[in-house]
């Protein structure tokens, strides 16, 4: 009795996993052409908040993410390099400052990305 | 002597796609929310209220009873209300996002616990004659509330918001004549001094 639940249960599954395989099959071949620079959480973070704000400062972003210098700091440079965003360092008194606005370049990644999001979703619900 | 079986735990399957996906949609909605209601308290209309309060503390000071100098203070209250809710929406439509989605449901509600309590103590305190107080409650709960709202915002918010308080505890401790030009201060003065620096700094 209890094997043939465990038989019921291990078929369930494999179903399940079948009927998974086919969906992220017909939503893998979109999968490559998924923007690797802002695809990374705390990338996309950043381009979100930026989104939102004309312009952050460095401890903005660092306190919105909840993240720490450094590893801000690397993302930052990525998307930098990547022309996301933009960085300008003044002085603000006599303390440096740091500030990020997001580039037309940047906005249009992040729409890309939400559109690609969205498609994934609608082909998976369709079927 | 007992057999002994080696439990091999099942994988947890990886996420589909989809539902990553979906994940990935929540996150970039939930952080514009958080840094929309991070610098989403209008400079420019901190500014406006400082001046209307201004305007309000000279009105205000010309009245000969308690009742004509509170019903120019709550109309002031009235318009500030109208004026910051106005000053959020605009800068919330400017960032494309909805006013109720974050920054305005954030002040709504840091905000209005204080100011609710202001209403009835300021209710008790005047049915027992000590009229004198209310200046300073109202300076001392309304710094209370901009400072536990101002915690998810920008520093120089609950910076403000401690201001309010520090000034509303001097009120309770300076001659009654004096207490209007503290409200003139705090309400108007605060209010213009930090709106400058919010609209600098944070882009309106």
């Amino acid at each position: 009795m209890a094997r043939q639940s465990a038989l019921k249960d291990s078929t369930q599954k494999k179903s399940a996993t079948n009927l998974r395989d086919v969906g992220d099959a017909k939503a893998k071949h979109l999968a490559p052409s998924l923007d690797r620079l802002i695809h990374e959480r705390m990338r996309l973070g950043i381009v979100s908040a930026l989104a939102a704000n004309e312009s952050l400062t460095f401890n903005d972003l660092k306190s919105l993410m909840n993240t720490t210098d450094g590893n801000l700091s690397v993302h930052a440079r990525k998307l930098e390099d990547g022309g996301y965003i933009a960085c300008t360092k003044s002085f603000e008194g006599r303390l440096p400052k740091t500030e990020y606005k997001l580039t037309v370049a940047g906005r249009r990644a992040l729409e890309s990305y939400l559109s690609h999001m969205e498609t994934l979703i609608h082909q998976m619900r369709n079927s | 002597m007992g057999s002994i079986h080696l439990v091999i735990p099942e994988k947890e399957e990886p996420p589909a796609l989809h539902e990553r996906a979906m994940d990935n949609l929540k996150y970039i909605r939930e952080t514009m929310e958080r840094a929309t209601a991070f610098t989403g308290i209008s400079g420019w209309g901190q500014v406006a209220i400082g001046f209307t309060a201004i305007a309000s503390a000279s009105i205000s000071a010309q009245q000969k009873t308690f009742k004509a100098w509170l019903a120019v203070w709550m109309a002031e209250a009235v318009i500030a209300l109208l004026i910051a809710g106005w000053s959020i929406d605009r800068k919330a439509r400017a960032a494309k996002m909805p006013l109720l989605s974050g920054p305005g449901r954030k002040v709504a509600f840091s905000l209005s616990p204080p100011i609710f309590a202001g209403a009835i103590v300021t209710v008790v305190l005047y049915r027992a004659g000590l009229t004198n107080a209310i200046p300073g409650l109202w300076l001392l709960l309304y710094g209370t509330g901009v400072l536990t709202g101002g915690m998810f915002s920008v520093s120089v918010v609950p910076i403000m918001g401690l201001c309010f308080m520090a000034l509303g505890a001097a009120t309770f401790f300076v001659p009654a004549e004096y207490a209007n030009w503290l409200m003139a201060a705090g309400f108007g003065g605060l209010h213009i001094v930090f709106g400058v620096i919010i609209a600098r700094r944070y882009g309106g």
